[in-house]
């Protein structure tokens, strides 16, 4: 089990100018850096690798705490040139030392990573976007575009309108208003489509045939995925250099379980960390669980599925690595789960009780396939166990509007007080 | 036999002589691939794996339909349906 955490990652040959170059995931063709996502060949996706010898020389423990705190700080890891500076200080949130939800999961070892909190746009996407842009102006595409559930279409709009870029985003007509709002905000065109996800991510993956832009999760997404590997690197930099036993991530398009994987692996390989097996779990909201479905129906695919979920932000039906994901969870001993949208707003309010931290709904989905793990006995007590908080709360509260939290309301009265005290049986 | 329309994406077009759309007939999925590849015959081996399935990352839509939510290999076409042949690899 748990073969695949360490398992050398290909690498880049080092003929190229560029220290990484695109091969295909399943035929192994090589090829040039391009905005592209797939193999002409064989249709299947290409990822970025790496001249790891070279990567070698610089990136030591030594010199990588020597750098800023953000994601740039391992840059030699990401597809951007040798001395890419970035104004953007993206990343490195806090890995939080979880000690009451631990306690209330029958945890003893248990850490939050909280890109809730994740510079500018409070959620995990800021990492990809952040990439892409980077690439799309290597490329010299003066517009980029995305298709979203709501944090990717934040960070695109933030990210391009500091860089300087036209920015289109697609979105579901109906999603959470303060995804929209907090994307029109930043000037982006805003196209809402009157249809779920996958018909937006079809949409755009047509619009891209027409036009020269950089879609930065269809022709961008080789590069843009390599951001998520960030998660990867800072927790174990967090962690003091050391992989944890288990890692609990939400589901939605599949790629961040392989991307940490990725990550783990590089970092085995250039021998920063131990390496050691790490299981990988995977969460989804049962009303849009395709991968969690085949992972526990024990297929190696997954069969595609209409969303009726509020936890929107995972509300992927097609999820274009849930492919590989399966295949991430299985190889290294992991598991699944999904939960009701009724326990997502549990789990919600749970991480905020405990911790202070306010995730939306994706989070509430980790945290309560977190517990419902616990309880099946496929996390342990002992082990260290890092549960990947991706987005913030303050972006899907109409998900709580119908939460019955008790407020008191007084008149500004010392007895009224006084009086709601003793109701209340508080001794002062 | 149905007559209906496949759109093919422009990875695929240096395979169709250029061509964006392409008539074809046939009863379902199998048949009408079998027709563009005999039309097409360097197309296949990029549509179909070594098995004879529309490849693992490959996604086929019938009149705006995931061809896996009508029945797969199983549906049946009409006359005038549209094919639409879009790589998988987008989104999340």
């Amino acid at each position: 089990m748990s073969s695949s955490t360490c398992t050398s990652p290909a690498e880049a040959t080092p003929t190229t100018s560029l220290h990484f170059e695109l091969r295909c995931r399943e035929c192994g063709k090589r090829s040039a850096n391009a905005p592209r996502s797939f193999c002409e060949e064989c249709f299947s996706p290409v990822e970025v690798v790496y001249d790891l010898d070279r990567v070698r020389r610089t990136f030591t423990p030594e010199n990588i705490a020597q750098r800023p705190t953000n994601m740039w700080r391992y840059s030699e890891l990401l597809p951007v040139a040798e001395g890419y500076k970035s104004t953007l200080p993206v990343g490195f949130t806090p890995l939080v030392t979880a000690r009451k939800l631990g306690t209330a999961l029958g945890l003893d070892h248990l850490y939050v990573k909280n890109d809730a909190v994740c510079f500018p746009t409070l959620s995990f996407k800021d990492r990809v976007v952040a990439v892409a842009l980077a690439a799309a102006k290597r490329f010299g595409l003066e517009t980029v575009g995305c298709s979203s559930t709501g944090n990717l279409a934040n960070a695109v709009a933030a990210q391009a309108a500091r860089e300087g870029l036209k920015a289109w985003v697609f979105i579901p007509a109906d999603l959470e208003p303060a995804k929209v709002l907090g994307t029109r905000v930043y000037g982006a065109n805003v196209v809402r489509i009157k249809g779920n996800y996958d018909q937006v991510n079809r949409l755009c993956s047509q619009i891209t045939e027409k036009l020269p832009w950089g879609f930065v999760n269809v022709n961008l997404r080789p590069y843009y995925a390599e951001g998520s590997k960030t998660v990867g690197y800072e927790i174990a930099e967090q962690l003091g250099w050391r992989l944890p036993d288990n890692v609990v991530v939400p589901m939605a398009g599949g790629s961040l379980i392989g991307k940490i994987q990725k990550a783990f692996a590089e970092l085995c390989v250039l021998g920063l960390v131990e390496p050691k097996p790490v299981k990988f779990f995977g969460a989804q909201a049962t009303g849009c669980s395709p991968i969690s479905k085949a992972v526990k129906d024990g297929q190696e695919t997954f069969q595609p599925q209409k969303p009726s979920t509020i936890v929107r932000s995972l509300a992927i039906g097609n999820p274009a690595d849930g492919f590989y994901a399966i295949r991430g969870i299985r190889d290294s001993g992991g598991w699944a789960e999904d939960v009701s949208d009724v326990e997502t707003i549990a789990g919600i309010r749970l991480l905020a009780e405990t911790e202070g931290i306010f995730t939306e709904t994706a989070g509430g989905v980790t945290t309560a396939v977190t517990r419902k793990l616990v309880e099946q006995g496929k996390i342990q007590p002992e082990e260290t166990t890092v549960v990947c908080i991706t987005g913030n709360g303050l972006k899907t509260l109409d998900a709580l509007a119908d939460e019955a939290f008790e407020d008191v309301v007084i008149e500004p009265k010392l007895a009224e007080f006084e009086a709601c005290l003793e109701e209340a049986s508080v001794a002062v | 036999m149905m007559r209906v329309t496949v759109e093919i994406p422009s990875a695929l077009r240096r395979f169709t002589e250029g061509a964006a759309k392409i008539e074809c007939e046939g009863a379902n999925l199998p048949s009408i691939l079998q027709d563009l590849g005999a039309k097409h015959p360097a197309i296949t081996q990029h549509l179909r794996d070594e098995s004879g399935k529309v490849r693992q990352f490959i996604n086929i839509y019938i009149n705006d339909e995931d061809v896996r939510f009508l029945g797969g290999d199983a549906y049946q076409f009409r006359d005038g349906d549209q094919v639409l042949i879009v790589p998988s690899i987008a989104g999340g």
